[in-house]
């Protein structure tokens, strides 16, 4: 194993449009701004350049801390840092809030210029196309033409195929982890629930709570609990908590009793406080839409013709909300088009969120793979 | 377990002899890569591996081949009617449980197909029986009780086999010690690699 070492103190930048962004539902944004981090250096050449895309929760904050005192450091500190599995002694990492977030870049709970009060309800519904062209025009003015890699996981994967299809000539190799070519019926179904405890909150205000003293945290810690739930195995989750309780003995009340309970609480709070229910909306939304076959293997395969990226896909075997079948199917429309795949399916028991986990199997695979990649580039 | 450590260059060459150049190649159970990377070498091929194992998995792109994790006996349902030249299976026949339904996907997938295994009726394997225990050898490095292998069979059955399922050879060898054998091959050929396709 490598001698691992921390990114140390990072700070984020923002990078503000020179140009209006036209979305695909047809609204456009005159401009915006996108807050992104990058670690170790762009090349002479600028072939270095790795893109980091994050899922549904996740921002530009990938790795180090924004100070000492900072108790946690980015979410995908134990891969990137020097000599880690995504060594940035070699790579130029970048990380990108994308639009709409609320981490930053714009989102709706920026003030709009125009009306001089937060976007709310009134902020496009983006979609993972948007993102892919927004992160572009960054890539653009910092003077990447082409970056050696996309990686992401979850819905971070889905911008990295989507990458590979939107500017085929702008991505070498796309790392596409636990992601798939759209969402199940099942899915979207558990993002409606999400949305729904969101929108019925009687605190949502129909998305303008940004002026208003009370914020829908009650829908959007039950939507993050939901989630939660979809993210672990059942394995995990009996391994984890079974049945503990968090007292000595049942108390026939309605009192949060088990320690699953309990650890979902603290995570729904925890996450309420951080994060704007309008954003997660919108990602929801962003994931729901995402179908770049328009639900049909064949016109997958079809609109993967223009693919000139490799690729290396992974998914996790106890991974039941984007399960390896899913996987298998994006592989699948590759092979069709004989473009260089690699795909691995880790034996880990983490559910979907094993993409966040350190798993050495999981690390090795890409760190060979990030290896590669400076072996062609 | 793979039965591919002990591979010798020599089958390698064979199996590159039988492929055209710039061949769209895939090779099942590819261990380390090693024999993909040498028909890169030696004609140009494109293709990919497919391998379960995750050790192997990691050193075949440690090798630089693309490989597919999966396992075989589930079929090659992820890949198109005859988009492959070639389909190999080498050394791995014997240790699989539905040998009809992997030959019959190859062909399927492949062109041509290629399967070499180790020779049962393969003398020092008879010997071994008779002096009353499991044979172990350079082909067939396994205990009884470790061995991956659960289908061996000898050149004779395998061509009865060939005959039953309506396979047309289109090139066999039997090699011993990296030579050809001609004379009573199953009896004297350790190695046997066939090139098929359906009749």
């Amino acid at each position: 194993m490598n001698q691992k070492n921390t990114i140390g103190i990072v700070k984020s930048k923002q990078f503000k449009s020179a140009f209006p962004l036209v979305l695909q539902n047809g609204e456009t944004l005159d401009e915006y701004k996108l807050t992104y981090e990058t670690y170790g250096t762009l090349n002479k050449k600028k072939d270095n350049a790795i893109l980091v895309c994050h899922a549904l929760s996740g921002d530009h904050h990938l790795a180090g801390r924004y100070s000492k005192k900072d108790k946690y450091p980015g979410w995908w500190d134990t891969l990137i840092g020097p000599n880690k599995s995504l060594n940035t002694n070699k790579f130029f990492v970048i990380g990108v809030n994308n639009l709409g977030g609320c981490s930053g870049s714009t989102g709706p709970k920026t003030i709009n210029k125009k009306t001089k009060v937060p976007w709310g309800a009134k902020f496009p519904i983006v979609t993972v196309e948007d993102w892919v062209n927004s992160q572009n025009a960054l890539l653009d003015n910092l003077g990447i033409t082409q970056l050696a890699g996309v990686v992401g996981g979850s819905l971070g994967g889905m911008q990295a195929l989507q990458w590979a299809i939107q500017f085929p000539n702008k991505i070498k190799h796309a790392i596409v982890i636990a992601a798939a070519p759209n969402l199940t019926a099942q899915n979207i179904a558990f993002n409606e629930v999400a949305r729904q405890s969101i929108i019925t909150d009687p605190d949502f205000n129909k998305g303008n709570y940004y002026q208003t003293p009370t914020k829908p945290k009650r829908g959007l810690r039950i939507a993050r609990m939901l989630g939660h739930i979809t993210y672990l195995s059942d394995d995990v989750m009996g391994a984890k908590f079974g049945r503990k309780l968090t007292n000595k003995k049942i108390g026939y009340n309605l009192k949060t009793e088990f320690e699953i309970e309990s650890y979902l609480n603290y995570q729904g709070d925890k996450f309420a406080k951080e994060f704007d229910a309008n954003t997660y909306l919108r990602m929801t939304k962003a994931l729901d839409y995402f179908d770049p076959g328009n639900g049909k293997t064949k016109q997958l395969s079809k609109v993967f013709k223009k693919i000139k990226a490799k690729f290396l896909v992974i998914s996790f075997s106890s991974d039941w909300r984007f399960t390896s079948e899913r996987s298998k199917n994006i592989v699948k429309s590759l092979l069709d088009n004989n473009v260089e795949v690699s795909y691995a399916e880790i034996a880990a028991a983490s559910g979907h969120d094993a993409f966040l986990m350190s798993d050495p199997k999981y690390h090795a695979i890409l760190e060979t793979y990030f290896q590669k990649l400076l072996r062609k580039s | 377990m793979s039965n591919k450590k002990i591979s010798n260059r020599y089958d390698f060459s064979i199996i590159s002899e039988w492929i055209e150049q710039d061949y769209k190649v895939l090779d099942l159970g590819c261990g380390d890569g090693g024999l993909l990377n040498f028909l890169k070498k030696e004609k140009n091929i494109t293709g990919y591996g497919i391998e379960k194992d995750d050790e192997n998995w990691l050193k075949s792109l440690k090798n630089g081949i693309n490989v597919i994790q999966m396992d075989l006996e589930t079929g090659l349902s992820g890949f198109e009617k005859n988009s492959f030249d070639i389909v190999i299976l080498s050394k791995t026949i014997q240790s699989m449980h539905n040998i009809e339904i992997i030959l019959d996907e190859m062909l399927r997938v492949g062109k041509e197909i290629i399967v070499t295994f180790p020779n049962f009726g393969y003398w020092r394997n008879r010997f071994q029986m008779i002096s009353g225990s499991m044979p172990i050898s350079k082909e067939l490095p396994y205990a009884w009780f470790n061995t991956p292998n659960i289908h061996l069979c000898t050149i004779d059955d395998f061509d009865q086999f060939c005959q039953k399922k309506r396979f047309k050879v289109l090139d066999k060898l039997i090699l011993t010690n990296n030579k050809a054998i001609q004379f009573m091959p199953n009896l004297f050929g350790a190695l046997v690699l066939y090139k098929l396709i359906s009749k």
